[in-house]
């Protein structure tokens, strides 16, 4: 989704952001990462109320989305934000009553900084979210803090002669790591879909 | 018509650049892609042109290298709304591919390893706006960035820059590519803001 910034002086600048929420025809959800020394993060997370007009244009793209009739399982993998138009594929599953398996595997850097922790505990049947923490993890976490690899791969996910569409989002390194394993595992390049922030 | 929004500044303009509509400046390079990024092995790595007649030209990676190449100092426009400026190319111009190619087709679509594809008119890839670029700031092009080899239109949105290009297939019917097919403007150009279809 486009959101496009106007001064007074008539200077004006856009970004884009995922949309975290399942297309209701009424209201748009965006997950906004605040970033310190931005132009515009700082402005919406800040500054921007109620009331506030902003212009948005979008969504385009139609390709990193899941749709309904897929009857295919569904593989998830988001590292930090990347989660936000993951989530935003949990929520539509949610909203039409699919029954079409979905398992996550969720990189963060530690509990603190995980996104919709709430929602993603409560849990939807059918959905089987794992954690990977790459900093620090839980107490008592069986698994050591560190980077998401084939075995955290092959036990949150799916087989691949399950064919399962993958899609990976998070930041480049994730991306690479992640889309490069589900490939030497034996997924289908062309089963895996790819969405990336900075 | 634009809404002003209230309290928003915006950061000092950079009034050496300028930028396209609706882009800001990054230092970074961004990297994006559809899919997993594909391995080509430089032994097996070949570029072909084929024509609206059936015919075609193909580079091996030596060959590619043969070639009298261009080192190229240009800005990117990524429609995701990032301009990155002055990136230092090294490539092969398609003038110098496509001179020997007998064609009268006014269209191109492009293919990568790893079947994303894009449409160019030939006219945007000829006379000195195009080339096969396999170095990027002084390296070998590293594989997120489209490695071994990209396709380098800077005057066009960066996604016409396909990356781990394979194939261009020149033909007389435009033929719209990934990106294109799914919402993304047939041409792209960042001066007019061509985004999305119907800009």
């Amino acid at each position: 989704m486009d959101v496009r910034l106007t001064a007074e002086d008539g200077y004006s600048t856009q970004r884009s952001y995922s949309v975290a929420s399942a297309p209701d025809g009424e209201t748009v959800e965006l997950t906004v990462q605040r970033t310190d020394d931005g132009e515009v993060s700082p402005y919406l997370t800040d500054e921007l109320t109620v009331g506030d007009l902003v212009e948005l244009r979008g969504p385009v793209g139609g390709w990193f989305v899941w749709r309904p009739e897929q009857k295919e399982p569904v593989f998830l993998l988001a590292g930090g934000s990347g989660l936000v138009p993951l989530m935003a594929m949990i929520r539509m599953r949610r909203a039409v009553g699919s029954r079409t398996p979905f398992r996550l595997i969720y990189s963060a850097r530690s509990p603190e900084t995980q996104l919709f922790t709430s929602e993603l505990r409560r849990g939807d049947p059918g959905l089987d979210t794992t954690y990977v923490y790459t900093r620090s993890t839980p107490p008592q976490w069986s698994r050591p803090a560190g980077r998401i690899d084939a075995s955290a791969i092959s036990s949150g996910g799916w087989p691949p002669d399950f064919e399962p569409t993958c899609y990976v989002c998070g930041s480049t390194g994730f991306v690479e790591t992640a889309a490069g394993l589900l490939v030497a595992l034996g997924h289908h390049p062309g089963r895996i879909r790819t969405e990336r922030f900075g | 018509m634009s809404v002003v929004s209230r309290g928003f500044r915006g950061r000092a303009r950079d009034a050496l650049h300028q930028l396209p509509p609706g882009q800001y400046e990054t230092t970074g390079f961004p990297v994006l892609s559809a899919g997993p990024t594909p391995t080509v092995p430089l032994d097996e790595w070949e570029l072909t042109v084929r024509t609206e007649t059936g015919a075609g030209r193909r580079w091996t990676w030596e060959q590619l290298l043969a070639l009298p190449s261009e080192t190229p100092t240009v800005d990117l426009h990524c429609v995701t709304k990032w301009s990155k400026f002055d990136t230092e190319w090294q490539g092969v111009s398609l003038d110098v591919l496509l001179q020997d190619v007998e064609s009268s087709a006014d269209y191109a679509l492009v293919h990568s390893y790893g079947d994303y594809t894009t449409n160019i008119p030939v006219e945007d890839l000829l006379d000195g706006k195009a080339w096969i670029a396999h170095r990027y700031d002084g390296e070998a092009l590293p594989p997120e960035h489209g490695g071994p080899a990209r396709l380098l239109v800077p005057h066009l949105y960066f996604w016409k820059s396909a990356k781990w290009v394979r194939e261009i297939v020149l033909m007389h019917e435009e033929e719209r590519g990934f990106w294109e097919t799914v919402g993304y403007h047939t041409y792209g150009d960042p001066w007019r803001e061509q985004r999305y279809q119907g800009d």
